[in-house]
């Protein structure tokens, strides 16, 4: 039987060391695990891409559907992401309707998108006020080895970029498909940077032990010219001003080595 | 109310459409113990945001496997009712709410004793009556000092409150006009005691500078905010020491 709950000696362990600097997986303090990115696995989704952190892996799907704008945005098309925490990912996860961590999760990657502005929404119009397209980004946790916020938000942006929409015309008032395809409008690149705290340190990429005794989470995440555009803390303990400040300092370095790797695809 | 966003929020003399500065806080008005049935209530007014806040408990959990044998669970539901906002909310709890309720929850438990009160349950249940921008925020502020009035120990009373930016400034506790016409909105709680930031989210842009300086905004904010939080609770529970003392008083002249 498999058990991901690390022993107290270990988490322990865990803790100690992070505390003189080090991480039992050799990693410095800022060190993200390696990432492996690989767009375009789903054919039958417009867009799709996995991206591996360590062993944490993630599968974003990007589908389109016509609908009808918000009342308020009637000239911009409508982005709604949705999580699944799958249970073949985790011994932890049960079947069921989204519980708060996978609501929390897309809405923390829904965020990132959605205040970057990185999909151009006014072009998704067909009819204003009447006929939009929606964008559904799913994020699918296919392992859960830690920081599945980075690694979500990771993929959902690498799909993003994969994501090619149909040729269309509009006759009065009905969609026509033309042949041929043109990717999404895309215009911000927004990546997250997850840290940790143990021991009052903090920690970029928590892998899943180290989850497992961290007092608290922060979540920042960047747009491409290096503008804080999402924030979220998790987890029971706190953070000090001083250590938020800092932390926003490292994730802007943080978040452009981060986008090299999704851009490069 | 109008759904246009009107062209400016702030006017050249750093005027706000409500007639606040810049730094300046909506009035805040806090009362403690309204509600009969529950072991701690509270009810807070911040500009046109009502909300009020009740605690049952510690008491036995149901159901029962949700117990932990060293401490109590803290159950919280943010809600707002159906009347709360412009257009009708339905009842059903949303994803936001969902949401709202899980950082809500954990920005309160750093200041409660839980190891007191193992294989219990604290439940919090935080209702918006009217919602006006920074209800989360209000809400957090209100439910800690229902948890005070319920007699919980506690390291520190929570603070809330939320600064952002809006037409190019940094402004301290957004309305829901300026949320919605802002560039960005962030929302923190701090235990001013233990120097503690345990909510912090934002959604927006700023820059690394301007978050520095907004985030000092928002703590120069939660400060004022406990302040009110204590005066209020002074209110409720010097007037109450009084009656006793009274009481005390008559009988010992009785005798």
């Amino acid at each position: 039987m498999s058990s991901i709950i690390a022993s107290r000696v270990r988490q322990k362990r865990v803790a100690q060391l992070i505390s003189h600097g080090k991480r039992l997986d050799g990693r410095e303090l800022n060190d993200y695990r390696e990432v492996q990115v690989e767009a375009g696995l789903i054919e039958r989704a417009e867009g799709s891409a996995r991206v591996r952190l360590g062993k944490t892996e993630v599968l974003v799907g990007v589908k389109f559907e016509m609908g009808e704008p918000f009342p308020d945005t009637p000239n911009e098309g409508v982005l709604t992401v949705n999580a699944e925490l799958v249970p073949l990912a985790s011994p932890t996860f049960e079947p069921g309707p989204p519980d708060e961590n996978s609501i929390e999760l897309a809405r923390v990657v829904d965020r990132g998108i959605r205040e970057s502005k990185a999909i151009a929404t006014e072009e998704l119009v067909i009819e204003p006020g009447k006929k939009v397209f929606v964008v559904f980004v799913d994020v699918y946790v296919l392992n859960h080895d830690g920081n599945l916020i980075d690694a979500s938000c990771l993929a959902a942006l690498a799909a993003l970029l994969n994501t090619k929409m149909f040729n269309y015309e509009v006759k009065e008032g009905e969609v026509k498909i033309k042949p041929g395809y043109k990717p999404l409008p895309i215009r911000n690149y927004p990546v997250s940077v997850t840290f940790a705290k143990i021991n009052d340190k903090l920690v970029v990429d928590p892998w899943l032990e180290e989850e497992q005794v961290m007092d608290a989470r922060l979540t920042m995440t960047i747009e491409k010219d290096g503008k804080i555009c999402a924030i979220q803390k998790g987890g029971y303990g706190y953070f000090t001003a001083e250590q938020v400040i800092e932390a926003s300092k490292i994730a802007r370095q943080k978040a452009e080595e981060q986008r090299k790797l999704v851009m490069k695809e | 109310m109008s759904h246009k966003k009107p062209e400016k929020l702030i006017d050249e003399n750093d005027v706000r459409l409500d007639g606040r500065k810049l730094n300046e806080m909506r009035p805040v008005k806090i009362e403690v113990g309204v509600l009969g049935n529950a072991d701690g209530s509270a009810y807070i007014e911040q500009g046109k945001n009502k909300i009020l806040a009740a605690v049952y408990g510690p008491r036995e959990v149901h159901p029962k496997h949700l117990a932990l044998p060293d401490r109590a669970v803290l159950r919280c539901r943010y809600h707002m009712a159906p009347f709360s906002v412009q257009e009708r909310k339905s009842p059903a709890p949303s994803r936001r709410e969902l949401e709202l309720s899980k950082v809500m929850r954990e920005s309160l438990e750093p200041s409660i004793f839980t190891e007191y009160y193992p294989r219990t349950s604290i439940d919090l249940f935080i209702e918006v009556l009217q919602a006006d921008g920074g209800t989360r925020c209000a809400g957090i502020t209100v439910a800690s000092v229902a948890l005070v009035d319920a007699g919980l120990p506690m390291r520190d009373l929570v603070s809330a409150c939320a600064a952002g930016k809006v037409d190019g400034r940094l402004v301290l506790d957004l309305t829901d006009v300026e949320d919605k016409g802002g560039e960005a909105d962030l929302p923190l709680a701090y235990l001013p005691n233990a120097n503690a930031i345990t909510l912090l989210q934002m959604d927006g842009m700023m820059t690394g500078e301007e978050f520095e300086h907004v985030v000092n905004l928002a703590l120069d904010g939660c400060k004022q905010v406990s302040q009110i939080q204590r005066e209020a609770l002074r209110a409720k529970y010097s007037v109450a020491k009084e009656a006793e003392a009274e009481k005390e008083g008559a009988e010992a002249g009785e005798e």
